[in-house]
C-alpha cells in the first residue's frame, strides 16, 4: 500500500491510520500545508484552541479520559515554545501525546529565521522523544514511530519537527504495519521469579497494603479490574496516589483514600506502619513519601513499575518488578490462586482493626458554617449531585484541586484528569475541553480556583465555538489558596502576593463568552445552583465564593513523616509545624 | 539535626564507573545523552563517541562518570529508557581494557633548560609516549594508556614545563571472546 502523496497529505493520512478522530491545533505560517490537508478531508477533525498550551492540555485530558494517544499540531517558533509547559505536563505524569510542530525550511534552519526557534533541542528534555524530519523519505516511518513511543512503556510526548520543505515535498507513504522501532523495546512481562517472591511475601504478610499510581491507570481499564480481583482475594487495604484515584472504587471498604501531603490519615498511617508494602504503578514521588528517612521504616516494599529507572530512584525496594502493571497483576492473581495462598486473616483483622482507628479519626472533617460555602462542602455537594451521572472531572492546581481529590469519591479509572506532577495552573479547562471532545454526552466539570482559570480562560472560547458544554466550578476565595497557606505556615502569614486583586466579574465574563455564568455564596441555596448547572445544556462558568482563610488538611508538612501530619483538629499555632530545614522544601 | 532526605553522597562512597552506551547515530543523540547528565545533576568525567559500525548506524559512546552505587545504577537506568539507545554496559564490572590518548606539550625556557629537556625525554621514554613533535626548546609526546598513566604523566611533565594538554577521554572495551 505504498502511495505517492506530499508530506503535508502523509501527516493527515497517516493520523488517519493511527486512528486519530481529534486533532487539537492552531495554524500558522510553517504548518499552512497540513492546515491545507485537513480541511480537504473529513475523517480527522481539527479542534482550534486559543492559546497552544490549551491545545497540549486539550490532548492530554482527551487522552487520559479516552486511553487514546492525544495529537497536537502547532507551528513553528511561539507555537512551539508555547506547548512546551503542556509537553512537561504530559512527561511527569506519563500521558501519550504526538505533538507536530512546523519548522522553518530546512534550507533556513540555524539563520535565526522567522518563527524559527530550535524545536527539538527545547523539547528534548520535555519529551519522551523528538524527531526533526528533514528528508520526505523519513517522514511516514517517523511518523508511525512516535505514536508507538508515546503509547507504549512508559507513555508520554513526542515531538515531530516538520520543516515546511518537507510538507510540500512529495514522497512514498508507507502504512503502520510496516514500521517496527529499531532499539525501543519496553520490557510489559514482568519477571516470574520475582513475581512469586512478591506473592509469597504478601501470602505472609501481616500488615500489608496496595499503595498504586497512575501506572495503573495506563496499563488500561483491565489492569483496574486486577486490581480490584486481587485486593478482593487478599482483602488487602488500598490506598492511590493523586494520580491513579479511580483505579480502585472509593465506594469500596477496602479503600482509604488518597495517601500523602494531603491524603488521609488512616492511608498514611497505613504506609508509616505497614509491613509490606506493595506498589503497583506509582514512584515514591515527594508529595507521597513526605521525610524520605522516616518513610515506611519497617516494612518490605515491592515495586512494580514499566520504568526501570523508577525502581530504587529514590526508595530502595526489596523486590523491583519491571513491566506494566496488567501484566504483573494478571500474573500475581495467577500465582496467588494457583498456590492456594491464603491471606493471614487472623493479622489482618488486627491491622484492619488499627486502621479503623486512624479511620475513626475522620481526617477529612471540617467544621461547616451556616453563612459561608465552605470548599469541602461545595465539592461534597458537587459530588453528591452528579455523582450518578456520567460525569468526568478536570482540575487546576492548588487547594480546590487537593479539596476535590479528597471529597469527590471516583469508582472508575480515567474519570479523574488532574496536573499531578508538574503542578500546572491552568490545566483544567482545556484539558476539560479535551475530555468533552471525547465523550460528548458527559458531564464534564474542570473544579478550579479564581486565579488558576484565569491562565487558560481564553480557552473558553473554544468550548463555546465547538458547543462544548463544561462546566467550571470555581471555588473562589480570592486567594491563591495553597500559596497563602504556605505562607501562613513558613513565612508568618506575610501574604506577599497571593490576594487575588482586580478579580474579573466571572459572570459577566461568562456572558462575553456565550456562556451561562452562576453566583453562589449561600450555603442554603448551592444545591439548587449546581442543579442549574448541570441542567444548562452549554458552558457554565459557576462563581462559587467560599470561605477565604480556609486551610487544606490534612496536611503532612513538608520535612515531616507520615505520622506526624496535622489533622483538623489542629488546635496550635500552624506557623510552628515546620522547622527550618523543613521551609526550604517545596 | 538529622536531614530530611538521605543524604546522597556524603555517608557513601564515590566510585567511578566505565559505561558503554550502544546508540542509534542519529541527530541530536550526543545531545540527549549529556543533556541527561546535566539535567539530572550527574558528572561527566569524560565522554568519547564514535560511529563503530557504519552499517547499521550505530555509534558507542563510552562515558566515565562517578557517584554513589545507587547513582551510578540510576544512571544506567536513565541511559537504557532513552528511545535510541539500544544497550547500556557497565565495563567497570567486567575486567575491561581503558585506553586513553593524551597529547602533552612540553616547553623548557628556564635556566635549567637542558636537564629538563633530558629529563622529559627520559620520562617519556619510560611511560612510552612518543616524540611527535620537537623544537629548540619544546616537545609534544603522544601516550596512550590508562587513564591513571596519563594522569602520572602528566603531573610529572608538570613539574618540567608542561604547556597544554589534549587528552580524548577513555576507550574501552571489554577482554575476552565476546562482544558486547
Amino acid at each position: 500500500m505504498s502511495e505517492m502523496m506530499t508530506g503535508a497529505e502523509m501527516i493527515v493520512r497517516a493520523m488517519q491510520d493511527q486512528d486519530v478522530a481529534h486533532v487539537f491545533g492552531y495554524p500558522g505560517g510553517a504548518v499552512l500545508p497540513i492546515y491545507d490537508a485537513l480541511f480537504q478531508q473529513n475523517s480527522v477533525q481539527h479542534i482550534l484552541v486559543r492559546h497552544e498550551q490549551g491545545a497540549v492540555h486539550s490532548a492530554e485530558g482527551y487522552a487520559r479520559s479516552s486511553g487514546k494517544v492525544g495529537v497536537v499540531l502547532v507551528t513553528s517558533g511561539p507555537g512551539a515554545t508555547n506547548a512546551v509547559t503542556g509537553l512537561t505536563d504530559a512527561l511527569l505524569d506519563s500521558i501519550p501525546l504526538v505533538c507536530f510542530t512546523g519548522q522553518v525550511p530546512t534550507h533556513l534552519i540555524g539563520s535565526d529565521a522567522f518563527q524559527e526557534c530550535d524545536t527539538v533541542g527545547i523539547t528534548r528534555h520535555c519529551t519522551k522523544h523528538n524527531y526533526l524530519v528533514k528528508r520526505i523519505e523519513d517522514l511516514p516511518r517517523i511518523i508511525h514511530e512516535a505514536f508507538y513511543v508515546a503509547r507504549t512503556g512508559r507513555p508520554g510526548p513526542v515531538v515531530i519537527d516538520v520543516p515546511k520543505d518537507v510538507q510540500f515535498a512529495t514522497g512514498v507513504y508507507t502504512g503502520p504495519d510496516q514500521v517496527s522501532h529499531k532499539s525501543y523495546r519496553p520490557k510489559v512481562e514482568g519477571d516470574a521469579s520475582r513475581i512469586a517472591a512478591a506473592v509469597e511475601m504478601m501470602a505472609k504478610a501481616k500488615r500489608p497494603v496496595f499503595y498504586t499510581g497512575g501506572g495503573i491507570i495506563n496499563a488500561g481499564t483491565e489492569a483496574s479490574a486486577l486490581l480490584r480481583e486481587l485486593a478482593k482475594l487478599t482483602g488487602f487495604p488500598v490506598t492511590s496516589t493523586l494520580m491513579g484515584l479511580g483505579a480502585f472504587p472509593a465506594n469500596n471498604p477496602q479503600w482509604l483514600g488518597m495517601l500523602g501531603m494531603h491524603g488521609t490519615y488512616e492511608a498514611n498511617m497505613a504506609m508509616h506502619d505497614c509491613d509490606l508494602m506493595i506498589n503497583l504503578g506509582a514512584r515514591f514521588d515527594d508529595r507521597i513519601t513526605g521525610r524520605l528517612d522516616a518513610f515506611s521504616p519497617g516494612s518490605k516494599k515491592i515495586h512494580v513499575d514499566i520504568d526501570p529507572s523508577s525502581i530504587n530512584k529514590t526508595v530502595k525496594v526489596d523486590v523491583g518488578i519491571i513491566g506494566d502493571c496488567k501484566n504483573v497483576l494478571a500474573e500475581m492473581i495467577r500465582v496467588w490462586k494457583d498456590k492456594k495462598y491464603q491471606a493471614d486473616a487472623e493479622a489482618l483483622k488486627g491491622w484492619w482493626g488499627e486502621i479503623n482507628k486512624w479511620r475513626a479519626k475522620n481526617s477529612l472533617g471540617y467544621v461547616n458554617d451556616k453563612q459561608l460555602i465552605k470548599p469541602q462542602y461545595a465539592i461534597e455537594r458537587l459530588y453528591a449531585m452528579t455523582k450518578d451521572r456520567n460525569t468526568y472531572i478536570t482540575t487546576e492546581v492548588g487547594q480546590h484541586q487537593m479539596w476535590a481529590a479528597q471529597h469527590f469519591h471516583f469508582d472508575e479509572p480515567n474519570r479523574w484528569m488532574t496536573s499531578g506532577g508538574l503542578g500546572t495552573m491552568g490545566y483544567g479547562l482545556p484539558a476539560a475541553i479535551g475530555v468533552q471532545m471525547a465523550h460528548k454526552d458527559a458531564l464534564v466539570i474542570d473544579v478550579a480556583g479564581e486565579a488558576s482559570i484565569l491562565m487558560n480562560m481564553q480557552e473558553m472560547s473554544t468550548a463555546a465555538q465547538y458547543r462544548l458544554p463544561v462546566k467550571v466550578f470555581i471555588l473562589n476565595n480570592e486567594y491563591m489558596g495553597m500559596v497563602r497557606q504556605w505562607q501562613e505556615l513558613l513565612h508568618g502569614g506575610r501574604y506577599s502576593e497571593s490576594y487575588s486583586q482586580a478579580l474579573p466579574d466571572f459572570v459577566k465574563l461568562a456572558e462575553a463568552y456565550h456562556a451561562k455564568g452562576i453566583r453562589c455564596d449561600d450555603p442554603a441555596k448551592l444545591d439548587a445552583a449546581i442543579q442549574e448547572m448541570i441542567d444548562y445544556p452549554g458552558p457554565v462558568i459557576f462563581d462559587c465564593l467560599v470561605a477565604k482563610e480556609e486551610n487544606c488538611l490534612p496536611m503532612i508538612p513538608s520535612g515531616k513523616a507520615h505520622n506526624e501530619m496535622i489533622l483538623p483538629d489542629f488546635t496550635g499555632q500552624i506557623g510552628d509545624v515546620i522547622d527550618a530545614k523543613g521551609k526550604q522544601l517545596v | 539535626m538529622k536531614s530530611h532526605y538521605s543524604d546522597p553522597t556524603g555517608a557513601q562512597t564515590i566510585e567511578r564507573r566505565t559505561l558503554c552506551v550502544l546508540v542509534d547515530n542519529e541527530p541530536g543523540v550526543l545531545a540527549r545523552i549529556s543533556g541527561m547528565f546535566s539535567g539530572r545533576g550527574y558528572n561527566i568525567e569524560s565522554l568519547t563517541v564514535s560511529e563503530t559500525e557504519h552499517e547499521a548506524h550505530l555509534s558507542r559512546i563510552t562515558i566515565v562518570t562517578s557517584g554513589t552505587a545507587a547513582m551510578l545504577n540510576q544512571i544506567e537506568a536513565q541511559l537504557s529508557r532513552l528511545v535510541p539507545v539500544h544497550k547500556v554496559v557497565n565495563l567497570s564490572a567486567k575486567a575491561a581494557i581503558e585506553r586513553e590518548l593524551a597529547l602533552v606539550k612540553v616547553a623548557q625556557f628556564g635556566e635549567h633548560r637542558s636537564e629538563h629537556r633530558m629529563e622529559a625525554l627520559r620520562l617519556a621514554t619510560a611511560f612510552n609516549a612518543k616524540t611527535v613533535d620537537a623544537t629548540l626548546n619544546s616537545f609534544i609526546f603522544e601516550l596512550a594508556g590508562p587513564y591513571e598513566d596519563v594522569e602520572r604523566f602528566i603531573n610529572l611533565m608538570s613539574a618540567i614545563g608542561l604547556v597544554e594538554v589534549s587528552r580524548t577521554g577513555a576507550a574501552a572495551i571489554a577482554r575476552g571472546a565476546e562482544g558486547l
